[in-house]
């Protein structure tokens, strides 16, 4: 359905601009308070690729997305988008620029139906002013039934939630609420797409479907990836680059095969002990989630 | 500048400042084992004072059994309401629950008017009358009684909350409830408890408050003054209510005696204000840190 | 009994009414209100402006309170500032009755704007104590600054003209004060079907992940108090020119939690909620006099329980609605819709 709709601007083969990444984290160190979340953490991710963040759980992945996203202020350091400083623009600002996640605690708006979730990932876009939505027909009117058709084209149909739009958020199954976050990243007219844990307690088969539509997402509207996850499978199958985090440090980064037999990666989920035996679950994709 | 002046106002504002803290305690106390913001505190205290008055009044029984039954009867309103109204509030938002309490202290004015008519009434006298002088300053005796009674109150809390095993309950319950709950304590009772014993001292401090200045139907706005010692001393902070109480007491009595009574109010909602842009939790009041 | 509809465009899939049957009773509606004050008796005109009155306020409070989520115990004070600017621009300036309601609106506004300053950092039930002091505050200056406000005895305004007619009954008064409320609510219900009433529900659900999606947080807060203390405004407006005196006694904090619990009953995060909310809450102290009206015969000083019962009940009807019908009026509403749409095959 997508694919005869031109991509979105900017958003070009990965060829013509490879030379700026379209995300350059720069020696980014984040203290709450004594604790080191973020200690000179430095990687980029190139244009049009898939790239994963990995590492065991409170390694600062997640704090990492917040920093990137402008949550939080990073103490030190700064980060490029597309070539350009974002450290002094707030959250709302770096998500008008094409930034768009999803979070791990899907936090979708459970007072609004998924048709209203994903309209509001275009909010930054929209232009209707308050006297214009006080009497709505007009500009109003025409802006929010261009949204609707757009959305409905290009994403509704694309990642096959059309049997639930007007259902209230609430009363859907977790993968589809997390299919409904990725859609609403997607209004957000992404130029990288963040996404935090997007396959988490999803079985097989969703995960698969979930694999699927993260890399249609990137082939077919040219968005870059930006991928934390635990799921060893997905991240070495559709990651073009991987990096590792741990202690708030990253300890390794490469494609996902040196990645999967770097031993201090393996050291990392595991510890210590039987590391031959962690490389082969690693590889094989099942070392997930017991990691601690 | 008269001194003896501002030393018998600041006495007798520090007087009125211990019911503060005495009624800004039993607000606490069920913010912190229940999270309910109880805006009906003012009205149970004037429930208090009328309750009082009808047994010592009303049906002429002697001082100390009418005080006994008092209180008697506001542990058991605790209980009934917990059980009746809050209980079934359990997961609502706090907003709602705040409303109940709102309705709850509509109902209580609206009930002792019905019984008792809506002109002030003068409590039996019960506490000692004569003339009270520190150095040589004026105070009045029965603000010293009160504020002496209330003063043994929160000692006694105090102590209760640090050795007892409900105090013990109680402040486990107020730090996480599920793990509380996990651990064994019953949690609901330890609602009903603060619920119990929030309204047994919220009654005292109204036959208190009633001695000094007599009761009506409109001394819930006690409850007003006591909101705002709460929320600048913290909402949770038992000892943000003891420093706020004292100081608002102190505040009030002096915005009163030198610039008029209309300023009272102004003073104390301006103090409010003030706190809150500089603190938004109050001055000890627990800062939650939100996550994404 | 009646069966979905199939819809052909997107617009006409995000109409507010939607199906040819909704759209007639929209139209008997506006028939009704039209030919009411030719049908009903004085009191009955008399109550139609007052509840559309509490109507509009009521909408505005939704607005910040049901849809944005921030409890605010001012509303009544800002229709006092709406009041004493109306009151004041007609007693010392003379501008013409339109621009009045819509500079009290604007001054109230921008006091509701003030108020919201905070709420980014203030949160929840603080926010909602600091509106109180907004309140006492501001109760303050209208009994305090004689210059404008006239002191405790207020200001008193001739009554209010609109193209050379002047307005001094009730049912003149109704053709303005029900067009504007119509408007008003009609604004409100087109607010949430685009990007700032979509803003205004995210902050309510999850405000700090409203941020990282592209939404400035103190903008819309901020938004969300003027907008609501602009309805605030104009509803104080109409209130001055309907009963042509305001004193600082005229808007005590009772009546913002009147709204509150009108808000409440109604249904909060909803347009109709609000309309039926105000209605009932006003209505109900009306029925009440009627009940102690008949019962007068039989109960001695029957007018004297007049007052605390309506303070119980009024307490009452908050905590009932809380507890049992959390969702208010309009789930009612819908409910009994539901019904007739299935009936006879399910009942």
């Amino acid at each position: 359905m997508a694919s005869n709709v031109s991509p979105l601007p900017k958003a070009g083969p990965p060829a013509s601009a490879a030379a700026v990444p379209a995300l350059a984290v720069q020696d980014v160190a984040l203290y709450f308070g004594g604790l080191r979340a973020l200690d000179g953490v430095t990687f980029s991710a190139a244009q049009g690729s898939v790239t994963s963040v990995i590492g065991p759980n409170g390694a600062g992945k997640t704090s990492l997305f917040n920093t990137i996203s402008g949550f939080y202020k990073a103490n030190t350091g700064s980060i490029r988008f597309f070539g350009d400083s974002v450290d002094r623009l707030h959250a709302p600002d770096r998500a008008k620029l094409g930034m768009a996640r999803t979070f791990q605690n899907i936090a979708l708006f459970r007072g609004m139906t998924v048709l209203d979730n994903i309209k509001l990932g275009r909010h930054a876009h929209m232009e209707t002013s308050l006297l214009d939505a006080l009497w709505y027909f007009g500009r109003a009117r025409r802006e929010e039934m261009e949204l609707r058709r757009e959305i409905e084209e290009r994403i509704i149909d694309f990642l096959e939630i059309d049997h639930i739009r007007n259902a209230p958020v609430a009363a859907l199954s977790y993968g589809l609420q997390k299919r409904v976050e990725l859609a609403r990243a997607l209004a957000m007219k992404p130029r990288i797409l963040m996404l935090d844990e997007p396959v988490a307690g999803m079985n097989r088969e969703e995960t698969e479907d979930m694999a699927r539509f993260i890399l249609d997402v990137k082939e077919e509207w040219g968005v870059t990836i930006l991928m934390v996850e635990h799921d060893m499978g997905m991240v070495m199958d559709i990651s073009d680059h991987v990096v590792v985090l741990n202690f708030g440090q990253v300890i390794a980064q490469g494609e996902p095969r040196e990645i999967s037999n770097n031993p201090e990666v393996i050291a990392a989920y595991l510890g210590s002990g039987d590391v031959g035996d962690l490389r082969a679950r690693v590889q094989q994709g099942r070392g997930r989630r017991e990691v601690a | 500048m008269d001194w003896l002046f501002l030393a018998e106002v600041s006495l007798a504002g520090i007087g009125a400042g211990g019911l503060y803290a005495l009624t800004g305690l039993a607000f606490v106390l069920i913010y912190k084992a229940t999270r309910v913001v109880n805006l009906a505190i003012g009205e149970i205290l004037m429930l208090g004072g009328y309750v009082f008055f009808g047994f010592a009044a009303g049906l002429a029984l002697p001082t100390w059994l009418a005080i006994l039954l008092t209180l008697a009867v506001a542990g058991l309103f605790g209980g009934v309401v917990e059980r009746l109204l809050i209980r079934p509030m359990l997961g609502e938002s706090p907003i709602s629950v705040f409303m109940l309490t709102i309705g709850l202290g509509s109902i209580l004015v609206g009930v002792v008017e019905l019984l008792w008519g809506a002109n002030p009434l003068q409590l039996p006298d019960y506490m000692p009358n004569t003339p009270l002088f520190i150095g040589e300053a004026y105070v009045s005796a029965k603000v010293a009684t009160a504020f002496a009674v209330a003063a043994v109150t929160v000692v006694a809390f105090l102590l209760l909350f640090r050795f007892w095993r409900g105090g013990v309950a109680l402040r486990a319950t107020a730090g996480d409830q599920a793990a509380a709950y996990s651990m064994g304590i019953d949690v609901p009772r330890v609602f009903s408890l603060a619920w119990v014993i929030a309204c047994i001292t919220a009654a005292a401090s109204g036959m208190l408050v009633g001695a000094i200045g007599g009761i009506s139907p409109t001394m819930g706005v006690f409850g007003l003054s006591v909101l705002v010692v709460v929320i600048v001393g913290g909402l949770d902070s038992v000892l943000g209510a003891m420093v706020a109480g004292l100081f608002i007491g102190l505040l009030e009595a002096l915005t009163g005696a030198f610039l008029g009574g209309e300023f009272k109010m102004l003073a104390t909602f301006t103090l409010l204000v003030a706190v809150l842009v500089v603190r938004p939790y109050g001055l000890f009041g627990t800062h939650e840190i939100e996550r994404l | 009994m009646r069966i979905g509809a199939a819809k052909q465009t997107y617009a006409a899939d995000e109409a507010l009414f939607d199906t040819t049957v909704q759209r007639a009773w929209l139209i008997g509606l506006f028939a009704l209100l039209a030919v009411f004050p030719f049908m009903a008796g004085p009191y009955w005109v008399y109550m139609a402006c007052l509840v559309a009155i509490n109507i509009a306020s009521a909408t505005g409070l939704n607005i910040l309170t049901g849809y944005t989520g921030l409890v605010s115990l001012g509303q009544a004070a800002f229709m006092g500032v709406g009041a004493y600017t109306v009151a004041w621009l007609e007693v010392n300036v003379g501008t013409p009755l339109p621009l009045n309601l819509i500079l009290g609106g604007v001054v109230a506004g921008l006091a509701g704007m003030v108020v919201g300053v905070p709420s980014l950092r203030v949160k929840g039930l603080y926010l909602a104590i600091a509106t109180i002091a907004a309140s006492v505050i501001l109760h303050f200056v209208f009994s305090h600054w004689t210059a404008v406000t006239g002191g405790v005895s207020g200001l008193t305004m001739p009554p209010g003209s609109l193209f050379g007619l002047t307005l001094d009954e009730p049912h003149e008064l109704y053709w303005v004060i029900v067009p504007v409320t119509v408007l008003m609510v009609f604004g409100a219900a087109n607010l949430f079907r685009t990007r700032i009433g979509r803003a205004f529900i995210a902050i309510r659900d999850r405000d700090i992940s409203a941020e990282v999606l592209g939404i400035r947080l103190l903008r819309f807060k901020l938004l969300s108090f003027a907008l609501s203390s602009f309805y605030a405004g104009v509803a104080g407006g109409l209130w001055v020119y309907f009963f042509r005196v305001v004193t600082p006694e005229s808007f005590p904090l009772v009546m913002s939690i009147f709204f509150l619990a009108a808000i409440i009953v109604g249904g909060m995060g909803s347009i109709l909620g609000a309309i039926l909310g105000a209605a009932f809450m006003t209505m109900v102290p009306e029925a009440l006099k009627l009940v102690v009206g008949w019962m007068s015969p039989w109960v001695p000083d029957a007018v004297a329980l007049l007052s605390p019962v309506r303070t119980i009940v009024f307490g009452g009807l908050i905590v009932l609605f809380l507890i049992f019908e959390p969702q208010g009026l309009a789930e009612v509403w819908r409910r009994v819709r539901r019904f007739f749409h299935l009936w006879p095959f399910k009942t």
